[in-house]
């Protein structure tokens, strides 16, 4: 009589227990993938980027690697530059040179290959790593593996923030009318659209007016702007007045090599757009 | 065979851009094109079922070129079994004499010819011309740019830069009508001078979209119904294919004839679609009493041979690339110099005829990748263009072009980049030479040889007093946690 009690009371218990853990288990889950992170007492592992900041940046618009560096720090993102980079190789790879592109991209391997994540503020250096660097070492199986392996880590800027940080707004505010140029080579080569629209739209104070053609060519194309300017101009001609058809006052892209076609158009023609990189868009008015 | 003037490319693209009537003509035309095919593919397909639809094709037409030998065979088989003749032509000079043979033969005076980018390869109305027998365009486009004396400006629209006047003074110039602007009546003249030689021509000469192993059966996709008269009137009937036309089977069409007209002018089908499979039976009406199978090679082993190129083979010329182009929108067919104009023309034109000679056309894309997207045979255009690019400027010595410009620019910046110490070195260099000519973050204009173009018609920004890597050093590094620097 005692021993069925006792073993009564006992099973209850262990039903207890076990409904009890899986409540905790079920709870955990919801506040996970709803990104309360707050309330879970665990403190989160810090995520690693090293910056690679292209060239462009690097030598023509740092303000712009400025304000990656602060987006990422404000979503907690332990932030690194290694300090010997130089440039993805991609004008030489476009220009058909394979063997400076093959040398300038092994250096930037040896820099980049044992860190956690690599982000890139531009969809064209971030195409160039993530896929045409396999193209270019098809034939050297050792780099080849070493490209592979970079590309999996290797995310464009906007790309990094919503699909790896898991945050799609970023508490940034500024003003007025935005419209968004795709730069060819995010649309096309990494199928990124959606994640720098939904950053923009989530920006406090701003609204998305998206023009004609958004995801027509701004006519730079690297060394194509330099060996054919009047073909590049005429191209350029026609985004420029999709943009200001538009009604925006601010331009946002996520590519230094569009916005320095666009904006020195905006200048030279006195136009009272700015053109600004969607990481400058999304550092304002913290 | 035709002549190949790409070394032309700048200077006749700087004319096509100036030329305002051009320019709006490019504009009306690229447009239509490019919206009549998004809104029939969003209407009748959908954009997940056109994606299987182009998978499907390019890989019936990559499996077809990689046994092309066992195709031919087929093709000559079945169009013999049929009771037509095959010819193999290595080039457009065998291929002219070819046909030349065919019309001495059958003592020709008169042919008519339905539309056909081979045979503008092969330049064979020259040929003919000079052989006496009067050859006669009967696409109405082809019909214009013949009295014009030029070559086509688009794979499918060749007369789409000549304006309804231009159209008028040529008519009358030739064909002694009264000048008009209604389109319509114009149309009239062109068929009324055409009917007479549709009813007179011994031969007639059409090209072929799609080639049917299988049956030996030659399609035609066309608007204005001269492909028909073009395969039936005259006794004798003359195709020209190049040798990548073949399609395995009869099916293979349903799926084809599904995506070229949709691709090339946004039509769910074209007026008419012939089918050809040799000379008329005894029961037949009508019909030709020869029939011949010219296939032509002019310089497609190159593309066969080159495993990479071999895709571009695949291609079905439905002109959608150079519709969705934003730099052929700009300049336009003729600046390519050949027969093939747009990013398709691009990555034929070199291997087909000379490396050297076209060695521009590689280069003349920004690489924004609308021309792949929109392929209905999923042609990786600019991998191919960077793969030429690649031969250009470190292939064999047959292949390598001059690329000086980009030479000295790469090798230069080769220089820069390797360390980040000779980087920081020339850039310090380059910050002291630019500082004079440096305002306000920007320059007006550049005076050095290669790069003065650029700013014509924009600023170039200054470089940066401080690079991000000085910045990065100075007060940046560090600072990781700290979310309110």
């Amino acid at each position: 009589m005692l021993r069925s009690k006792f073993q009564n009371s006992f099973h209850k218990n262990i039903a207890q227990i076990v409904s009890l853990l899986s409540n905790i288990c079920y709870l955990r889950r919801v506040v996970r993938r709803r990104g309360w992170s707050r309330f879970s007492n665990r403190p989160k592992a810090k995520l690693k980027a090293a910056l690679c900041v292209t060239c462009l940046i690097d030598q023509f618009y740092p303000e712009v690697g400025e304000a990656v560096v602060k987006v990422l720090r404000g979503q907690g993102v332990d932030v690194s530059f290694p300090e010997d980079q130089t440039c993805c190789g991609q004008i030489a790879f476009n220009g058909g040179f394979r063997n400076d592109a093959a040398d300038v991209a092994q250096h930037f391997m040896d820099l980049f290959e044992n860190e956690e994540h690599v982000v890139v503020p531009s969809g064209s250096c971030t195409s160039m790593i993530k896929i045409y660097y396999q193209e270019l070492f098809k034939d050297d199986p050792e780099q080849l593996e070493r490209a592979k392996a970079i590309a999996e880590k290797t995310y464009e800027f906007s790309d990094f923030l919503v699909n790896v940080v898991g945050q799609s707004d970023v508490g940034a505010s500024s003003y007025g009318l935005i419209t968004y140029h795709d730069a060819c080579h995010l649309l096309r080569e990494l199928g990124i659209s959606k994640e720098p629209r939904e950053l923009i739209g989530n920006v406090d104070g701003v609204e998305i007016q998206e023009m004609h053609d958004s995801d027509s060519c701004c006519g730079f194309g690297g060394l194509f702007s330099v060996k054919f300017p009047d073909i590049s101009a005429a191209i350029l001609e026609e985004k420029i007045k999709n943009i200001i058809d538009s009604g925006a006052g601010t331009l946002v892209a996520n590519d230094c090599g569009c916005l320095m076609q666009i904006r020195g158009a905006m200048q030279r023609k006195n136009l009272n757009v700015r053109a600004v990189h969607i990481a400058e868009l999304l550092a304002e008015g913290e | 065979m035709a002549q190949v003037k790409t070394a032309e490319f700048k200077k006749i693209s700087k004319q096509a851009i100036k030329n305002e009537k051009l320019q709006h003509s490019l504009d009306h035309v690229m447009e239509h094109f490019v919206s009549a095919r998004s809104s029939i593919i969003d209407q009748d397909i959908g954009a997940e079922n056109w994606e299987l639809l182009r998978t499907r094709a390019a890989s019936i037409k990559q499996s077809t070129i990689e046994n092309l030998d066992y195709y031919l065979d087929l093709v000559d088989k079945n169009v013999r079994r049929n009771g037509g003749y095959v010819h193999f032509a290595n080039d457009a000079n065998e291929a002219n004499q070819i046909v030349l043979d065919i019309a001495k033969r059958n003592e020709v005076k008169t042919v008519i010819k339905s539309k056909s980018m081979v045979s503008e390869e092969m330049g064979i109305n020259e040929v003919l011309e000079k052989a006496g027998i009067e050859p006669v365009e009967t696409d109405l486009g082809e019909y214009i740019i013949q009295l014009a004396g030029e070559t086509p400006f688009h794979i499918i629209a060749p007369a789409m830069h000549k304006t309804k006047e231009e159209v008028s003074d040529l008519f009358q110039d030739w064909l002694k009508t009264a000048p008009t602007q209604d389109i319509k009546r114009l149309c009239i003249y062109a068929r009324d001078a055409l009917r007479e030689k549709f009813a007179t021509a011994e031969m007639g000469i059409s090209g072929a979209n799609f080639v049917v192993a299988e049956t030996g059966t030659v399609c035609l996709v066309t608007n204005e119904g001269n492909g028909r008269m073009t395969t039936s009137a005259p006794r004798v009937h003359v195709v020209l294919a190049g040798m990548e036309k073949i399609v395995p089977a009869i099916e293979d069409l349903a799926l084809f004839l599904r995506l070229l007209p949709r691709s090339a002018t946004g039509q769910r089908i074209t007026s008419y679609n012939t089918f050809a499979s040799g000379p008329r039976n005894q029961s037949d009406e009508d019909g030709p009493e020869e029939f011949h199978l010219v296939i032509v090679d002019n310089g497609r082993m190159n593309l066969l041979k080159d495993e990479e190129m071999r895709e571009a083979l695949r291609c079905i010329r439905c002109g959608a690339c150079l519709n969705h182009c934003p730099v052929y929108k700009k300049i336009g067919g003729h600046a390519y110099g050949w027969v093939y104009s747009g990013p398709i023309g691009a990555i034929v034109t070199p291997p087909m005829t000379n490396m050297k000679v076209a060695s521009d056309l590689p280069y003349a894309s920004t690489l924004c990748g609308t021309c792949r997207d929109v392929c209905p045979v999923k042609i990786d255009i600019p991998k191919l263009l960077l793969h030429l690019r690649h031969k250009v400027a470190e292939g064999s010595s047959s292949e390598r072009g001059s690329a000086w410009m980009e030479r000295l620019f790469i090798g230069q910046w080769h220089k820069t980049v390797r360390n980040r110490k000779s980087l920081e070195r020339r850039v310090k260099l380059a910050r002291i030479f630019l500082k004079p000519i440096s305002r306000n973050g920007k320059i007006k204009k550049l005076r050095a040889p290669m790069v003065s173009g650029w700013t014509n018609s924009r600023d170039f920004p200054a470089l940066a007093p401080k690079s991000f890597g000085d910045i990065w050093k100075s007060s940046l590094s560090g600072n990781n946690g700290n979310r309110n620097q």
